[in-house]
């Protein structure tokens, strides 16, 4: 090593180790972590959380979450978005929101927006149920949607809804490093536009070009009219955040114009699970596909095809044969229940007593 | 108290005096099975935030608890303090054994995907390791509860508690080996998880798989040993050897309670026993039957409930081992009134009568069949021998 560290922080380091295993053996068999939690959950060695500290309404069905990121939070680049873990009915939800605040705040806080999407389980209850003072998990911010460095000298945003949000992300942060912006925004109406106040202040102050579209008087946006709108699109770097129709459409625009390297895409996908009866099964650790029905147990499944699989009474009772579900729909044999997951949500199901109800990845 | 396998017509067969299930018709068996898997349904259907809210307030209620404890423990060479730190961390270890420990590791907290509080994490204040002790008890004592030869839990392997197990002269001990068990219970739910009997007879005591599990025993037991025996005693300082006698003394209560408890649940009088050839091709239904009729519950007030883990609905759990303990209390009239509507005995008492009923049943098959009915005999008057009444008794499950 170049670096010779001071000896007493090595000193330090293996007294604090040395502390952290007697710790060990005094709380046994849970964890010191277990009871420190208690008292400290947002402290820096703790798993990453955040305390709601604000819920602000931004439009009838949107709400900004204003969190207080436990000490381990390494901060974001503009753009990036968080998992947010939430206890909804007493289930641990995940879901992925862009963040929108400023990356300098002084007091540390972060936040996201969230726009209530019909039928959605945490959208709604972040949006209308959810109360300061709550605690929530959080991932580390992830993404690469956000402005290159040094800042283009003409940019182009275009986003319907919620897809608005990363994009705030970025003009709060950065719009005085753009020298050109154009923000062309599509909702159904005025009042449903997140952020509408402050995209016009930054229109008349002349920080950007605001060309909102709502599509309730004037119809959905068609980009076939965006020679009329901006005429300079082409020369523009363009990020697109919206429903995938939007997105599909930009990428073949921007492809057929011989530009596609100017787009930056950001899709926000509402978890819909496609569920059916029986779907592709794969077991990620064997490496194994097969095709399964809808009425054969994924313990079955899994064991025909060769996969060592953890098993008990094969009749929903024991637990002995609880497997991670990373991805895709299963159905409880017992009673038609659909549990879905995506990547990280750690779930977990009972093989013996669940099938296939669309593609899914089991990890074993 | 046994039941056989035979076909059950549809038609009402002829009333067995000593087949507790004698007037119920395959239908009703199947009925029986549907209404329980609808109030099944009902729980999880309103299992939510309120739930969450509760096992989540148990388990921090105990953490304070044991921290206090043990902060009072810290100067335990003062009486009162002895006392206190005591008392309070053998209710903590009852509380994370029991309502915390069992029904978590029965997968009834799973549903709410929080990674801490879930059957595939948790680890307990006991030396069986939870891996263990989930195979041993949710597959095995769960599925076969209460088939002779199937489900070692009737009398773990060391006592006759069914007088349709058969009689061997070392049974003559076994009110010894019951307290015995009693006094370091969590040792004997290892040595019974490692099926340690069987697994130490020549040729099997090389076995990979059972030396694996032995070591993990043993590392547990190292763990466990070291918290309560030496890093605590030492970090009292001066009250070192009075911490130790009182962490001593919180697991024997801890050993004792739960072994109490858990004698309640399948060995009082009144409880059913199953011949091994009496599951074949069990249904749904039947297999609630058996559980329905296997098991007995303990009654007494909402802080006894807890504390036993809602063991004390053991007639609902067994049922229902994976829905959430809280909610046993509200299941419990619907059980009652399914077994009274289908003239079924619903066996429950208060804590002492239970234990002493499971006790007079362990003394009493100490001896040999004949001689236990002349001495029940003897202690009850000329009446009928409840202990062996219904030894030749059929439940016809099938």
């Amino acid at each position: 090593m170049a670096v010779v560290a001071a000896p007493w922080r090595g000193a330090f380091a293996s007294l604090r180790a040395r502390a952290a295993r007697i710790a060990e053996y005094v709380t046994t068999p849970v964890v010191p972590s277990d009871y420190l939690d208690m008292i400290s959950p947002l402290r820096a060695s703790a798993d990453l959380r955040g305390r709601i500290e604000e819920v602000r309404p931004e439009t009838p069905d949107a709400a900004t979450l204003v969190i207080r990121p436990g000490d381990g939070w390494r901060g974001h680049v503009p753009g990036q978005y968080i998992r947010v873990g939430v206890d909804v009915d007493g289930v641990r939800q995940w879901r992925a929101y862009s963040l929108t605040s400023r990356t300098d705040r002084r007091d540390g806080r972060i936040s996201v927006t969230v726009k209530a999407i019909p039928d959605g389980v945490v959208s709604n209850h972040l949006v209308r149920r959810v109360q300061p003072g709550t605690l929530i998990h959080l991932d580390q911010a992830k993404g690469d949607f956000t402005l290159p460095a040094p800042r283009p000298r003409k940019a182009l945003f275009v986003t319907a809804g919620s897809g608005i949000t990363p994009v705030m992300g970025m003009l709060r942060n950065a719009v005085d490093e753009l020298a050109d912006v154009v923000v062309l925004h599509s909702a159904p109406q005025a009042r449903d536009v997140i952020f509408g106040g402050e995209l016009r202040r930054f229109a008349e102050r002349g920080q950007l070009r605001l060309v909102e579209r709502h599509t309730d008087v004037e119809g959905m946006l068609d980009l076939a009219e965006l020679d009329e709108i901006v005429a300079d699109w082409t020369e523009r770097e363009t990020w697109a955040c919206g429903p995938t129709g939007l997105l599909d459409a930009a990428e073949k625009q921007w492809a057929d114009a011989g530009v596609p390297d100017r787009l930056h895409t950001e899709r926000f996908r509402p978890t819909v699970v496609v569920t059916g009866e029986g779907g592709q099964v794969t077991f990620s650790k064997t490496d194994t596909t097969v095709d399964a029905d809808g009425s054969t147990p994924l313990l079955d499944t899994g064991e025909r095809a060769g996969v060592l699989m953890p098993s008990g009474c094969r009749m929903g009772i024991c637990f002995g044969c609880v497997a991670p579900l990373r991805t895709g729909a299963v159905r409880d044999l017992r009673n038609g229940q659909i549990t879905t997951a995506e990547p990280g949500d750690d779930v977990r199901i009972q093989t013996c007593v669940s099938a296939a109800a669309g593609t899914c990845d089991i990890d074993l | 108290m046994t039941a056989v396998i035979s076909e059950r017509p549809d038609v009402r067969p002829v009333p067995d005096p000593d087949d507790p299930t004698a007037h119920l018709t395959a239908e009703d068996i199947e009925n029986i099975g549907k209404e329980l898997d609808a109030l099944r349904e009902e729980i999880i259907a309103s299992r939510g935030e309120r739930d969450a809210a509760y096992i989540r307030r148990v388990i921090e209620a105990q953490r304070k608890l044991e921290l206090g404890s043990r902060g009072v423990l810290l100067f335990s060479l003062f009486p009162p303090a002895w006392l206190l730190g005591t008392a309070g961390l053998s209710v903590a270890k009852i509380l994370e054994n029991m309502e915390i420990g069992h029904n978590i590791m029965h997968g009834q907290w799973d549903w709410m995907r929080d990674p801490k509080i879930h059957s595939t994490a948790w680890e307990w204040d006991n030396v069986s390791p939870s891996a263990q002790w989930k195979h041993s008890h949710n597959q095995i004592h769960h599925t076969y509860t209460n088939v002779i030869g199937k489900d070692n839990d009737l009398g773990y392997g060391i006592m006759r508690v069914s007088p349709d197990q058969r009689w061997y002269p070392f049974y003559l001990g076994q009110p010894l080996w019951n307290f015995v068990n009693a006094c370091f219970f969590e040792f004997g739910i290892a040595a019974y998880d490692l099926e340690l009997g069987k697994n130490l007879q020549r040729g099997r005591r090389d076995d990979p798989d059972f030396r694996r599990r032995a070591q993990q025993v043993l590392r547990k037991i190292r763990r466990q040993a070291t918290k309560d025996y030496v890093v605590h005693p030492l970090l009292s300082g001066p009250s070192a050897l009075h911490t130790l006698s009182a962490n001593f003394t919180a697991n024997l209560v801890r050993n004792l309670w739960t072994h109490s408890v858990i004698m309640c649940g399948h060995f009082p009088y009144g409880v059913d026993t199953f011949e091994r050839s009496s599951i074949k091709g069990e249904t749904r239904g039947q297999w609630y039957l058996r559980q329905m009729l296997g098991s007995a519950n303990i009654s007494g007030s909402p802080f006894m409930h807890l504390m036993t883990g809602n063991l004390s609905h053991q007639i609902e759990h067994h049922l229902f081992p994976d829905l959430p303990s809280n909610r046993y209390a509200e299941i419990a009239p619907k059980v009652r009134d399914l077994f009274e509507r289908y003239q079924l005995n619903y066996v429950t008492g208060p804590l002492p009568k239970q234990v002493a009923s499971a006790w007079r049943k362990i003394f009493l098959l100490s001896l040999p069949n004949d001689a236990a009915e002349r001495v029940e005999r003897a202690i009850d008057g000329f009446g009928p021998a409840k202990l062996l009444r219904g030894l030749a008794r059929r439940v016809r499950l099938v």
